[in-house]
């Protein structure tokens, strides 16, 4: 018997890289602005996005959703109320989205066509691990962190936090009574992603939502 | 969470890899993974196990090489390594620093094979 090596260098998620980038490609010729919505479960991604979607449209804008959970569509039902052209992806136990399954609800969407959107936004898994290694062939990755999961979050999981473009701070409505100590999240999220834009919003009454809107059509301008 | 994915995508990709030769058996599968790349090195060890059963790769070894977070100070121009994943400041320094050199890898180094001795040709007899 004799041992070969054989050097490959070859990136593991290469074939969800190669569609990625596919992906990628198309939204920038479509002129497209895609985002990707990662949090843990219940930080309020779903509530944020049906009053981006609600305000988008009620400033002319053509945005819509591609929305990820393991089971049942309640989400896409939630976000479609808004007006907006919502698919439901389910990964039917799956812990993320992947570059395939975005691929594949995109092709087949009847009532959207990419090139007459302004924003696509998709929502993740509900998941602050895995979601990190998957490119989806977005422009931006939103990290999202409610007040009531604590101000250490960034700190536990800074694989996410780390590759994300933009932080958003949901339910700032109820941040006195969960004791939420906000110079200590925004200095966390700083320390471990430094100079990220942060948003400190709630869907419920709308604070911070202003900013939010401003940075979504300054990313959205043609450069 | 995601490992079983990962090593599914290991061992379809060796296996690709690996049909180059044919007859060889893999003997070790050696990984560089960065320390932000969210893998966690038993469970994908664990998962890898599960993942060659009952195939070609069953029984291969599985290197984990652990990449630290390499970062590039812009304030004082160091390209260093960070202690951990709970802080992104330069170690030279100690500014913030966003510039990631390394950290995030997630591939295949190398793979080991072991292959059979080529047969040597039957030895020619001399004619008396």
């Amino acid at each position: 018997m004799t041992t070969r090596i054989v050097e490959l260098r070859k990136g593991i998620l290469k074939k969800n890289d190669e569609l990625a980038a596919g992906l990628r490609n198309r939204f920038t010729s479509a002129g497209v602005l895609v985002l990707n919505l990662v949090s843990s479960p219940g930080t309020g991604k779903t509530a944020f996005l049906e009053w981006t979607l609600r305000e988008l449209r009620a400033r002319g804008a053509q945005a819509a959703a591609l929305v990820g959970d393991l089971e049942t569509d309640n989400d896409a039902r939630r976000l479609a109320a808004s007006g907006a052209p919502v698919r439901q992806i389910n990964t039917h136990g799956i812990c993320h989205l992947d570059a395939e399954m975005i691929a594949k609800h995109l092709d087949g969407w009847q009532e959207v066509s990419l090139a007459g959107l302004n924003y696509l936004f998709i929502e993740n898994v509900g998941n602050l691990v895995c979601p990190s290694s998957y490119d989806l062939g977005e422009r931006i990755r939103v990290a999202l962190l409610s007040v009531t999961e604590g101000e250490d979050k960034p700190l536990k999981y800074p694989g996410l936090f780390n590759s994300a473009d933009a932080a958003v701070i949901t339910k700032m409505d109820i941040a006195e009574p969960c004791g939420f100590d906000r110079e200590l999240a925004l200095r966390n999220i700083n320390e471990i992603r430094p100079g990220i834009r942060i948003f400190e919003t709630s869907a419920k009454t709308g604070a911070g939502m202003d900013a939010w809107l401003a940075y979504l059509a300054e990313q959205a301008r043609p450069s | 969470m995601h490992e079983l994915s990962i090593a599914a995508s290991i061992v379809e990709s060796v296996t690709e890899s690996a049909a180059a030769y044919p007859g060889a058996r893999v003997k070790e599968v050696r990984l560089r993974v960065g320390a932000l790349a969210s893998v966690v090195e038993d469970s994908l060890k664990f998962c890898w196990e599960l993942a060659t059963e009952g195939s070609p790769l069953a029984g291969a070894a599985l290197v984990i090489h652990i990449l630290p977070v390499i970062l590039h100070c812009d304030a004082c121009g160091a390209d260093a390594e960070i202690a951990g994943v709970q802080s992104f400041r330069c170690p030279k320094c100690g500014e913030l620093a966003a510039d990631l050199r390394q950290g995030r890898e997630l591939e295949i180094e190398s793979i080991e094979l072991e292959e059979p001795d080529p047969v040597a040709p039957d030895p020619v007899e001399e004619k008396v």
